[in-house]
């Protein structure tokens, strides 16, 4: 009896250090977060004003704003986002479905992994030479494929993980129903992950959002307002990179304003997409 | 899985059938595009890194010496190789154990309306530009770091031990701990996320049948939660792993650039991503195919990791 | 979901770009060091002409790479090329704006202008040979100041950049240990200290340590207040950072003996000269593909040369002198179309 009950308290103290230590931790991660968000809130907010959303980016000295930037972010991050997630997702669901024990399966698989760890700047300088070379024009175009080839590897990680995890029982019931793969695949498999796969687009959309080096190589920046993504495009990472190392106050503000854009979309994008999925049950 | 789907589709004849290879076509297509575009990056950059191993052979990974002047052009790698090594795998050391705890808190310990805006918090560190993580490091944390850490771990340092050498350098905030800490913290959220995530879908049964049995929370996740989700938890750590590995901007603002072997914890260093990143653009030349052979050395790098790892779990898990 | 991010986005992006004007119609792409100046200019152009000249700082490798490559009208760089290379490459060079380099320092109860430098010293302090301030090669050329006896942390720009090429030129010229060791170039081998990156890596790197010294360029000393050192040039007088003085070494130099302009402004002789001064220059293919964008980028550079004087001095660039734009702009004629004909004016 007193041998169990020294068992017992133990194991309550050996709980109570698991839980405490969860609990530091996740203070820590959030203090980090505080500290990073309150030097990027009173450093940005100043610069945050009307011209921002209507004005195209100044030279230092005059006042401007980022709308060429945010219009070229938001265009090359949904081509981006679009190609990575319709890759990602059907690669995801081959390794997951179809490759098993295959070779190829575990081929993939790994350089998947590789991929995933390339520095951004070397797809950038890839992408430069598939596409900007090739047509002798810097382009938002192929500013797009190269954030697709950072997006697509998390994608596709994640989707595969996340289809591994639902149970045999969900395929077998499916198809004993008698349902093709692919319908089990898309009307349960996908449904059941949807949060998961939500996750890791959500993750890679806010890796590309502030991608620098991809860019740089890819769509240059454009100093003026344009649609054109055959040609020079602006984007928020790349204004920020150039007007924070810029010796003017007024530029650093508007790099700092814009930091500041990119993290509030990526909280909004994760706030609205959360509310689109459903949060999972336990 | 242990049914074989073919057998079964085989058997029945139902609606939208026809599809079926097209649709495992097309997932055939998208995982076969991903290994294409890997091949292309990797023969991109052994053609344009080629120059400089071929001049240097084994030199370009051994060497100490960097020295970009057109009248030496010496490049050796041995220094920015130790630092992506080293950087990294502190990173991980101190995210790992964060990133779980994160995820364990949110999944099991967290009250339910607190769940979601933590876990966006989290996500959120994801979302922030490196360069403001970079900026950040170097006004807002460096000073505080050498302030509040370095100068005393110094001075604490007994005279002569082996703490005097971990703990030496310029204590100005720059170097390997302080980039290492910056990555650690930029790769928790892609680790936290995915370790919750991969959490969440541990059937309420599993771990209700273990807590049924008397378990602690503790006990559950140690013994039941996390060998269900291992092989994922993998996925999770390589996620992090590779953003460290390939990290430049913020890194190069913090880790103090210097080629050579760091001698301590608060020496500069530098890593291949960042080496890469500060010459990249002024290099022309047999400078320009040296930082194209280092990306490639960074593949190569990426790829023994990802070997060990599957090595030392093979016996494990299935991966 | 997809479907509700792309209509949001086009939604708010049709409302944000109502009203405004097509893409640049020419590019050009390089160093870093001259494009707060050409964006300043490009911008003011546009207002007046209604024709859009997109500049983007790349780095001047970046510059030479791009136009050799043909993906933009013109490059931008930061280091010179000789006319062999020029030649090689079917280019043409020309000066638009100078600027100078500007050590710096950190030194507790010690103000601006107060130290004194010469060209041999900061070698030596960049060697790692003088390794504390109260050194006495540094007392001699500073008598009456209370130097402290701290150690030097040295720190100079990681990433390549023109403001390192010609701080390490300078070295170079000064001191022949210099030229034989690390030697003039974007990026070296540095003998010692640590690297930060950009200007602001360097001055917060130089703030956050006791006793660092640095390089940035003027404008960054300048806007920041930062305290620097005052320099020995070559005529033996002790001369201070500022626009008059970088103009003085631009005034001195012999612009009319460099085939294609190749000149480095460094220790040129006159009372005034700050001795580590530099111009940025442009790169254009001789024979243009398309004159039109050529004709385009050279009534760039006329407008600014007549109008842009202004604009740079405000962002502390140091404008070129008359006799040299007129030397420029007979330079112009060699540039031609697939006709063979000047494309300008």
């Amino acid at each position: 009896m007193a041998v169990s009950a020294r068992l017992v308290a133990t194991r309550r103290l050996s709980n109570l250090a698991f839980v405490a230590f969860c609990g530091v931790v996740t203070a820590i991660a959030l203090t980090a977060l505080a500290l990073i968000l309150y030097s990027l809130v009173t450093q940005g907010i100043g610069g945050l004003n009307l011209d921002i959303f209507t004005k195209s980016t100044p030279a230092a000295g005059t006042p401007g704003g980022l709308i060429n930037a945010i219009v070229g972010s938001i265009m090359m991050s949904v081509v981006g986002m679009f190609i990575a997630l319709l890759i990602g997702i059907l690669a995801g669901t081959w390794l997951a479905e179809y490759a098993g024990d295959s070779r190829f399966g575990a081929v993939v698989r790994f350089l998947n992994d590789v991929l995933l760890s390339a520095p951004s700047i070397l797809i950038g300088l890839f992408v430069y030479e598939i596409l900007v070379f090739p047509f002798k024009t810097f382009s938002g175009f192929a500013g797009g494929v190269a954030l697709a080839m950072l997006a697509a590897p998390v994608i596709t990680r994640t989707t595969e993980d996340v289809l591994k995890l639902q149970p045999v029982a969900l395929r077998e019931s499916g198809v004993a129903l008698g349902s093709p793969v692919w319908h089990v695949i898309r009307n349960i498999l996908w449904r059941g992950a949807t949060s998961g796969i939500l996750t890791g687009a959500l993750l890679a959309f806010a890796r590309i959002s502030g991608e620098t080096a991809p860019l740089l190589f890819t769509a240059l920046n454009n100093q003026f307002f344009s649609w054109d993504m055959a040609h020079p495009m602006a984007s928020l990472p790349v204004v920020i990179f150039q007007d924070a190392l810029t010796p003017y106050p007024d530029l650093n503000r508007l790099a700092w304003a814009g930091a500041l854009l990119i993290a509030g979309t990526v909280l909004a994008v994760t706030i609205i997409a959360r509310a689109f999925a459903k949060e999972p049950k336990r | 899985m242990s049914i074989d789907l073919n057998v079964m589709r085989r058997r029945s004849t139902p609606r939208g059938f026809a599809f079926e290879p097209i649709f495992e076509g097309l997932c055939f297509g998208a995982a076969t595009t991903l290994l294409i575009a890997l091949g292309g990056v990797l023969v991109a950059l052994t053609i344009g890194g080629w120059p400089a191993l071929s001049k240097f052979g084994l030199n370009f990974i051994t060497g100490v010496t960097w020295d970009p002047n057109p009248e030496h052009e010496v490049y050796g790698a041995a220094g920015p190789i130790v630092g992506t090594l080293l950087t990294s795998a502190l990173a991980l050391m101190m995210a790992l154990p964060v990133a779980g705890g994160v995820a364990f808190f949110l999944v099991e310990l967290c009250p339910t309306f607190l769940r979601r805006p933590i876990g966006t918090a989290v996500e959120l560190l994801a979302g922030i530009p490196s360069i403001v993580y970079g900026m950040w490091g170097l006004f807002v944390f460096a000073p505080f770091f050498a302030s509040h850490v370095e100068t005393p771990l110094m001075s604490a340092a007994p005279v002569g031990s082996v703490w005097e050498t971990v703990f030496s350098g310029i204590p100005n905030g720059s170097g390997i701990l302080a980039a290492s800490i910056i990555l650690a913290i930029m790769i928790l959220p892609f680790m936290a996320a995915t370790l919750r995530e991969l959490l969440s879908t541990v059937p309420a049964q599993v771990r209700e049948s273990a807590y049924g049995l008397g378990a602690t929370t503790g006990e559950v996740v140690m013994k039941v939660t996390l060998p269900y989700i291992q092989r994922g938890a993998i996925g999770a750590v390589m996620l992090g792993l590779g953003r460290a590995l390939g990290e430049t901007m913020a890194v190069t603002f913090i880790i103090g650039n210097s080629h050579g072997f760091p001698k301590g914890m608060f020496d500069s260093g530098s890593t291949i991503a960042s080496t890469i990143a500060n010459e990249f653009n002024e290099a022309s030349g047999l400078q320009s195919a040296s930082l194209i052979a280092l990306g490639l050395l960074l593949f190569v790098i990426t790829f023994l990791v990802l070997a060990l790892a599957r090595l030392l779990l093979r016996n494990q898990v299935k991966v | 979901m997809i479907k509700t991010i792309v209509a949001a986005a086009a939604a708010t992006a049709m409302v944000a770009g109502a009203g405004m004007s097509v893409a640049a119609n020419i590019s050009g792409a390089g160093a870093t060091f001259p494009a707060p100046v050409y964006a300043k200019w490009a911008e003011t152009y546009k207002a007046q002409t209604n024709n859009a000249l997109n500049y983007q700082a790349i780095g001047s490798g970046g510059g030479k790479k791009q136009i050799i490559a043909n993906t933009v009208d013109f490059g931008a760089s930061d280091k010179p090329m000789t006319s062999a290379e020029l030649a090689a490459n079917g280019l043409q060079q020309f000066p638009t704006v100078v600027g100078g380099v500007v050590p710096v320092m950190n030194l507790p109860g010690i103000k601006a202008g107060q130290i004194r430098l010469t060209g041999q010293v900061l070698a030596d302090i960049y060697l790692g040979l003088i390794k504390k301030w109260n050194d006495p090669v540094i007392a001699s050329w500073n008598k009456g100041v209370a130097l402290p006896n701290l150690p030097i942390t040295v720190v100079h720009r990681s990433d390549g950049s023109g403001t390192s090429f010609l701080f390490t030129s300078y070295l170079s010229m000064e001191d022949p240990k210099w030229q034989a060791g690390p030697g003039a170039n974007d990026a070296v081998n540095w003998p010692a200290g640590l690297g930060g990156k950009g200007n602001d890596g360097v001055a917060a790197f130089v703030k956050q340590t006791t006793g660092a010294i640095g390089y940035v360029e003027y404008a960054y000393a300048k806007q920041n207040n930062m305290d620097y050192a005052v320099m020995r040039n070559k005529s033996g007088k002790w001369v201070m950072p500022t626009a008059a003085n970088f103009a003085a070494a631009a005034a001195g130099a012999k612009w009319n003996a460099a085939p294609g302009f190749y000149l480095l402004l460094l220790d040129q002789p006159g009372a005034n000269a700050w001795p580590i001064t530099g111009a940025t220059f442009i790169l254009m293919h001789s024979k243009q593909t398309n004159a039109q964008s050529g004709h385009d980028v050279l009534s760039f550079f006329d407008w600014s040369y007549k109008n842009g004087d202004g604009a740079a001095a405000g962002l502390d660039y140091v404008t070129l002198p008359d006799p040299v734009k007129a030397l420029v702009r007979k330079s112009w004629k060699s540039i031609v179309g697939p006709n063979g004909k000047p494309v300008y004016p």
